[in-house]
């Protein structure tokens, strides 16, 4: 039986929602987390793997500095403490994907604790404020193998005939990062979390830890959702929503999750505690998992492990690598450019912050690579289903085209053309020019030609322009444009065609 | 080339081998050859082995005698033979550690220990019979039936490695490798009539060796002389970069301490908790015999205390259940050994094929210890058992470091009896676990300890053991307490103990 959901403004007037979430990044390092095998993406199954990451019996795992040294950075730059001595445990349960039937984590030592990062949350009115976010813990631990359910409608377990897995996943460094409960943000709780996942995508980018692409799974996010009556100070009961690939989707799963157990508490039933899964297509969760308080992991700390004890000047030093808080630089850069907040936050938003800082440093103004990077490149992105950092073009590329376009060698259109010999793989904006004999012609002679015979096709427009009509010049240079490919210096045909015709 | 005799070869020690060996007095292949026959002739009446590698043996070893006959330098201890427990991972050669879970399975890797052998090419004759998942002290929980000891046909040989103990008391190996967790090595040492030595937790690499319980488990030698066993100890010892818990340092000299063989001025405490109540009376005159022998050669005695020894047992039973139940998750017929079907259908789900293989593969044992560990650290329990079993480690440790203070080395008895008689105490769990009561401490504080024999029993005339305990990373004081003891012994005896034992030779195949 369905009941009808309440309006999102119905469901906020009678609760407040309260949110956490919980981020799994898996790290950039060369090799797994307790072996030595590489991490590369989509290689061929289980061509990745070694006794350890199979859980062969007898096999031992050492832990990876590289990865320890990433937690550490990532706690740091969350402005978290970092444990001076902590433990691995074992977090026990079964399930085929894991090949020790127990993951190595960590359970009440994290190797980062009590943080908060300030995340910039957008708004029409007031031009975005910051929200404060508590960081419970940073801990790390290893991801499981991959199933794939064959035979099934959609992919999944249920009704599937047989189930393949990939352990080249097993073993990958996974940083899993916790906030505290995000209380008071109303209703605003589904675009805080969305700006606080896209905030701590570009922190991790910053510093180089991780691809997290979400798509691909290096950045997995669960959203802990409860509702409680406003006139309440008992945090209701929570449900944790997974499958949420993408900002947008974090947004929305939540603000439906809110709906939908408002709209279960106003027709007196009980919101379960429970794993739900989040639907992309219809926007929906459905059920998962039942999760009760008695599911029991059995932790211990990890025999096979010695304890990690940073030394403090190694952390010391680790903090001197950290990069810029992503709020202090998106003010600096706002400054820099002289850009509107809304600008600002469609560069944000677009994840395009650094990609035209680069393009900026590589000799473009800010107004140009904006320009570039928000519509032309936007719009091949999307035509791809690429993210605008996975678009085949550079920053340096970019302030190439508009170095082209401020000395007057080519146009606009001309530029957008080298662009697709850029994208095209056809080489530097230059060699593009020079291949494809993309650059404006601003040479009267050429051009009095061309500027001759639209005067003689047109009659019409010519009288028009002769009566006073200045703006109809703009169809006698269309013409022009037209003969040449586009490739003639617009502002030198209407001077052209004014002089010829005055 | 002077011809060894073969009955002389099987009774000559590792050392004696290997001095042969180098000598160029025998060749690899005609060691390792007496071996295998003296397999074929005894083991199945004393089923020491659960796999014997003919082919694979004779092959190292006759690239061994190639080695040498062309002057390569080789390891001291190249073309001696050696018996592995079957819970080492070995590279191409089954591994079942005594269960029907890893049944036919062959690891695709060797272990650090197995690849030191190899490496010094040392023909690996087979694997050795084991409790299953090395849990019991008597064999008698193999899923492959038990071993039968060379001393009487109709006892147990000790476990979990039974095997290697028995294998090197019946002269089917030289020496051999075990495993020690809570006494796996050092109480078959002392029911057979040989060496057993666990060293330092991390003094050897755990890297391949099937879990047990992880801070726990350790490999050493089984051997038929103290500086047997050193020569193994000092070959398998040392940092691996494979095992986190490996130590780092620089091993102890043990082979020199075996050589030196002098225990003047040294302090040796007596654990008066290890000894009392529920010792034969037998196995107390003995050691009470090899005291008295050590005081001669000009020790000093003290008797220690360690007061929480008595919790020992207790805690050693919660800690290894505990980390048994995590180590054993992985055996869920998904990647290797065993796989049932459960009954009803075909269309089984993954879950189902688990729960139907665990519930066939693992033996009664096991699932004792699965189903208590699992109890342990269920969450409202942990507290209470794993948690306060971790404090009793600490006060153990303690009572160690207190009495290292007055002693340079503890002893006792191995353990409490002489062999008993298969079958009497599988009915009786707690009994059985009894056997290890002496030797539980030095693996929950990862101090190094040693068996050496001391002598038959009045009652049985059956071997009791001798246990030496050492402070950790300080193994080699029990190899010279060990090899000084067995001088003495062996002067008193006219020769080894094992010349005593029955011939069993000519034994049918049960
Ligand atoms: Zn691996």
């Amino acid at each position: 039986m369905l009941t009808p959901l309440p309006t999102y403004e119905d469901a906020l007037a009678r609760f407040e929602p309260v949110i956490g979430l919980e981020v799994h990044v898996e790290l950039g390092t060369a090799s797994k987390m307790f072996c030595g095998c590489a991490t590369k993406f989509g290689a061929e199954p289980n061509t990745q793997v070694c006794p350890t990451c199979l859980g062969l019996p007898g096999s031992l795992p050492v832990l990876n500095g590289a990865a320890v040294e990433s937690a550490i950075r990532i706690g740091l730059a969350l402005g978290c403490s970092i444990a001076d001595w902590c433990r691995f445990a074992r977090k026990n349960y079964f399930y085929p994907d894991m090949p020790k039937n127990f993951q190595t984590s960590q359970y009440d030592e994290p190797i980062a604790f009590d943080g908060s990062v300030d995340v910039a949350v957008p708004s029409a009115e007031s031009g975005g404020e910051l929200v404060r976010v508590g960081i419970e813990r940073a801990h790390m631990e290893e991801d499981t193998g991959k199933s794939l359910h064959v035979g099934g409608a959609t992919g999944r377990i249920h009704g599937a005939s047989h189930s393949l897995v990939d352990y080249n996943r097993a073993g990958i460094p996974l940083i899993e990062i916790v906030t505290t409960p995000v209380i008071g943000a109303g209703a605003r709780a589904p675009e805080v979390a969305r700006a606080y996942v896209g905030q701590l995508r570009e922190l991790l980018l910053a510093l180089g830890v991780s691809d997290v692409r979400m798509e691909q799974g290096s950045l997995r996010c669960d959203a802990n959702v409860s509702i409680r009556p406003r006139s309440s100070a008992v945090l209701g009961t929570r449900t944790e929503t997974k499958n949420v690939n993408s900002l947008r989707s974090i947004e929305r799963a939540v603000r439906h999750e809110i709906r939908r157990q408002a709209g279960v508490l106003l027709a007196g039933g009980t919101v379960v505690q429970e794993t739900r899964h989040w639907h992309e297509d219809t926007g929906v969760t459905t059920s998962g998992r039942v999760k009760s308080d008695a599911e029991d992991y059995r932790y211990f700390p990890e025999p096979d492990l010695v304890p990690v004890a940073p030394e403090r000047e190694w952390v010391d030093r680790l903090r001197g690598t950290l990069p810029e808080p992503p709020h202090v630089r998106r003010g600096r850069l706002q400054q820099e450019w002289g850009c509107s907040e809304n600008e600002m936050r469609d560069i944000v938003g677009a994840g395009a912050l650094g990609l035209v800082e680069l393009t900026v440093a590589a000799g473009a103004s800010p107004q140009a690579a904006r320009k570039w990077w928000l519509t032309e490149l936007a719009r091949r992105a999307k035509e791809d289903g690429l993210g605008l950092a996975e678009l085949p073009v550079t920053p340096a590329q970019v302030a190439g085209v508009q170095a082209l376009v401020d000395v007057g060698r080519v146009n606009d259109t001309l530029a957008r053309q080298i662009l697709d010999g850029v994208l095209a793989g056809e080489g530097e904006p230059e060699e593009v020019v020079a291949a494809r004999g993309l650059e404006v012609v601003s040479d009267d002679a050429a051009l009095g030609d061309a500027v001759d015979r639209a005067i003689t096709a047109n009659p019409d427009v010519v009288d028009k322009i002769r009566a006073g009509k200045v703006a109809a010049a703009g169809a006698l240079i269309g013409a022009v444009m037209k003969e040449m490919r586009g490739q003639a210096d617009a502002g030198r045909v209407r001077e052209l065609v004014l002089a010829r015709l005055s | 080339m002077i011809a060894v005799p073969r009955d002389d070869l099987l009774r000559l020690s590792a050392s004696a081998l290997a001095d042969a060996l180098s000598a160029g007095e025998v060749s690899s292949v005609e060691i390792t050859q007496a071996y295998l026959d003296r397999i074929a002739a005894v083991d199945g009446a004393v089923h020491a082995f659960l796999h014997v590698d003919t082919a694979g043996a004779l092959a190292q070893a006759a690239e061994v005698d190639r080695r040498r006959a062309v002057g390569a330098a080789v390891h001291a201890l190249a073309g001696v033979p050696i018996a592995v427990k079957d819970i080492v991972a070995t590279r191409g050669m089954p591994t079942t550690a005594g269960s029907r879970l890893l049944e036919g399975w062959v690891p695709p890797y060797d272990a650090t220990v197995a690849a030191r052998l190899r490496t010094a090419g040392l023909p690996m004759l087979g694997k050795t019979n084991m409790d299953e998942f090395a849990m019991g002290s008597s064999t008698e929980h193999s899923a492959y039936g038990p071993t039968h000891n060379p001393w009487d046909l109709e006892r147990i040989p000790g476990g979990s490695g039974g095997g290697s103990a028995a294998a090197v008391a019946a002269f089917e190996a030289p020496f051999a490798i075990g495993t020690d967790t809570g006494g796996s090595i050092r109480q078959p040492g002392a029911v057979t009539g040989t060496v057993g030595v666990k060293p330092t937790y991390g003094g050897v690499s755990r890297y391949g060796l099937v879990a047990l319980a992880s801070s726990l488990d350790q490999a050493g030698p089984v051997a038929r002389t103290v500086l047997d066993a050193a020569l193994l100890h000092e070959l398998i010892g040392g940092h691996d970069p494979m095992d986190s818990t490996s130590i780092a340092g620089s091993p102890p000299p043990v082979v020199e301490a075996a050589r030196r063989a002098d225990v003047r001025g040294m302090r040796i405490g007596v654990v008066r908790e290890l000894g009392g109540e529920g010792y034969q009376p037998g196995v107390r005159a003995r050691f009470d015999e090899a005291v008295a022998l050590l005081v001669g050669a000009g020790a000093d005695v003290v008797e220690v205390s360690c007061p929480h020894f008595d919790y020992a047992f207790a805690a050693y039973y919660l800690i290894l259940p505990s980390e048994a139940s995590s180590n054993l998750a992985r055996f869920d017929a998904m990647r290797y050994g065993l796989r049932v079907w459960p009954e009803h259908d075909q269309a089984a789900s993954a879950e189902e094929v688990m729960l139907a293989t665990r519930e066939a593969g693992f033996g009664d044992e096991a699932k004792r210890r699965i189903i208590l560990g699992t109890y342990a650290l269920s969450s409202g329990y942990y507290d209470a058992y794993y948690g306060s079993a971790q404090k009793v480690r600490t006060l153990i440790a303690r009572d160690f470091a207190r009495a290292y203070e007055q002693a340079d080395v503890l002893v006792s008895p191995t353990a409490p009896t002489t062999a008993f008689r298969l079958g009497d105490k599988l009915d009786d769990p707690i009994a059985m676990y009894l056997n290890d009561i002496a030797t539980i401490p030095a693996n929950l504080a990862g101090v190094p300890g040693l068996s050496v024999p001391s002598g038959l029993a009045d009652e049985d005339s059956l071997p009791a053991g001798f246990q030496v305990l050492a402070p950790a990373e300080c193994d080699d004081r029990l190899y010279r307490v060990g090899a000084a003891l067995e001088a003495m012994l062996h002067e008193q005896w006219g020769g080894p103990l094992l010349d005593r034992a029955p011939a069993l030779v000519g034994m049918s195949a049960c």
